[in-house]
């Protein structure tokens, strides 16, 4: 059921329904060259972790998804058209970042946003549109908020908030921009059920993360992602030295336990702490 | 008491101004909104003054001075809009170039007609009480379209203003919305120009929002306190111009500075009040000392 994408080569079979096809994508900014030559199939109910350092192009990835980003060349196919077609289908969630959290919005007012395409220019919200809101909410364990301004939660409320208007919107696929940065555990382990029971469900999960430990352990497929594909493949591929190495070019540390993976962005040292395995630009 | 609030609407300039005031008012309330959570106040500014070049070219070509003046201003609206697509410069800087090389050829234009022009300078320090009951026609008319679009397209705008790549995603035209809210702010400005001139312009857009946002957490709430606070500013500034014999417009713009001053104070969220009842209310909310 994996359908994995190697170096190019899909070796997807066309039985397995696709809900996003890049072949041969490369995009950027400006004149700049973000992400090149990418060809990656993501099937139907994927829960996919896209990772890689600072500056990969993970975000790219997911903007020229979103048809956020016209692609240099390539093509791209998202739910059988061409990005933007089938946009109401589509949740975009963005950096936690780019987001004013000054903006005087509450928590309803900004999962009821996830509503807006569906419910049409000139009508307001409906019952349906409530009730939506309300599930939502709910799932993400936050309808005791639901008057609160957003920029008074915490970071991971914030990430619940968002991840409640991608949910309201009902739908078939999910692209995140680091969903589960910087939240305490509790609300990583909550969101990542959330995620999970999305993709059970048959919707397709797409998200960006720096945490290694979690893409292994709660996400079912990974893709490797440093101005390239390096490697894309089952969840647990994350974890291999060699892929980690030419992914991060020689800035991660893999504590012995193996299971707690932390990345160093910059790190100097002459020998490695005893117990501790550094790879180092593929020589380890 | 009654006389005091009465005797001046036996005048009809004072009607008519306070007609205009309030309905510029209101106009610039809801825009107001819009331009200060966009970020979008310095091209106000600029706008305004851009469109100074256009009404000195309507006298000189003896056409309507409002046509000149909203030909400028939408044009710079927009033309603001597709250099900050471009991103080859940063925003502010390329606003700067435009705002002050736009206002100078105004002054360059201005400066070859011959004699005192009294058209033209309340265009620039703004008379409301010199507005004729064609023009008021013309504000309603403007204003209503500008408040009927915002109406139709409110979730929208809202949503392309919090989260535009969120609302681009989920298929809304964020950039149409874009140009269609600097084209709406530009129309605002050409309405309000009369009312309280170029150079003051931008306070009736953004003193009212920026107050509502000291004391409301809902935009839709802060565009009912910008509303209020321009209503305010619109009545008792005129009375101010009228029994102290003042500019008018600069008299609302002051009243609704000094409002938003004690809004400051006052706020829940940024004010000393406000300050002093969290750090009670964090203080009660500690555990007592075991």
């Amino acid at each position: 059921m994996t359908a994995a994408v190697t170096d190019g080569k899909a070796v997807t079979a066309r039985s397995v329904a696709v809900a996003v096809q890049l072949t041969g994508v490369s995009a950027g900014y400006g004149h700049r060259v973000a992400l090149a030559d990418v060809t990656l199939s993501i099937p139907t109910g994927s829960l996919l972790a896209v990772i890689g350092p600072n500056g990969a192009g993970k975000s790219t990835l997911l903007k020229a998804i979103a048809g956020l980003l016209r692609p240099f060349s390539g093509t791209i196919d998202v739910l059988d058209g061409p990005p933007g077609r089938e946009a109401r289908r589509i949740a975009y969630v963005p950096q936690a970042e780019v987001v004013d959290w000054a903006f005087p919005v509450t928590v309803g007012d900004v999962v009821m946003m996830g509503r807006v395409p569906l419910i049409g220019v000139g009508r307001s919200a409906g019952s349906a549109d409530r009730a939506a809101v309300a599930a939502a909410l709910d799932t993400v364990g936050m309808a005791h908020a639901v008057r609160r301004q957003v920029g008074a939660l915490s970071g991971g409320q914030r990430r619940r908030v968002f991840l409640a208007r991608a949910i309201a919107a009902r739908p078939d696929l999910y692209l995140l921009d680091e969903p589960v940065t910087g939240v305490d555990a509790t609300t990583q382990e909550d969101l990542m059920d959330v995620l999970e029971a999305e993709a059970r469900a048959g919707r397709t999960v797409v998200a960006t993360t720096h945490d290694l430990a979690c893409a292994s352990q709660r996400f079912h497929q990974a893709a490797f992602v440093s101005g390239r594909i390096v490697a894309t493949g089952p969840a647990n591929i994350v974890l291999d030295p060699e892929l980690l190495a030419a992914t991060y070019g020689g800035h991660v540390i893999v504590l012995p336990a193996g299971e707690r993976t932390v990345i160093d962005d910059a790190h100097h040292h002459d020998e490695p702490p005893p117990g501790e395995r550094h790879f180092h630009d593929g020589s380890a | 008491m009654l006389d005091f609030l009465l005797d001046p609407m036996a005048y009809g300039f004072m009607q008519r101004g306070l007609v205009a005031a309030i309905m510029v008012g209101v106009v610039c309330a809801v825009m107001g909104a819009f331009v200060v959570l966009r970020g979008l106040a310095f091209i106000g500014d600029a706008v305004s003054h851009a469109a100074f070049p256009g009404l000195v070219i309507a006298y000189m070509l003896g056409i309507p001075l409002y046509i000149g003046a909203a030909v400028a201003a939408v044009g710079t609206s927009l033309a603001i809009g597709a250099v900050a697509k471009r991103g080859a410069l940063r925003f502010d800087t390329a606003v700067g170039v435009l705002f002050a090389g736009t206002f100078a050829f105004g002054i360059l234009l201005f400066s070859t007609i011959e004699g005192f022009v009294s058209d033209l300078f309340s265009y620039l320090l703004g008379n409301v009480l010199g507005i004729t009951f064609a023009d008021i026609v013309q504000v309603a008319v403007l204003g209503l379209i500008v408040l009927a679009i915002v109406a139709v397209l409110r979730k929208e705008l809202l949503y392309a203003s919090f989260d535009p790549a969120g609302a681009a995603a989920s298929g809304l035209p964020v950039q149409t919305l874009d140009y269609l809210l600097l084209g709406l702010v530009g129309v605002t400005i050409v309405v309000s120009i009369q009312a309280v001139g170029i150079i003051m312009v931008v306070a009736m857009l953004v003193t009212p929002a920026a107050t509502g946002q000291l004391l409301v957490d809902r935009f839709w709430d802060l565009v009912k306190v910008a509303i209020a606070v321009s209503l305010v500013a619109a009545i008792s500034g005129l009375y101010l111009s009228f029994y102290l014999n003042v500019a008018s417009g600069a008299s609302i713009v002051l009243v609704e500075t000094l409002i938003f001053g004690i809004a400051l104070v006052l706020s829940p969220k940024t004010g000393w009040l406000g300050r002093r009842r969290r750090a009670r209310a964090s203080i009660a909310a500690q555990p007592p000392a075991a």
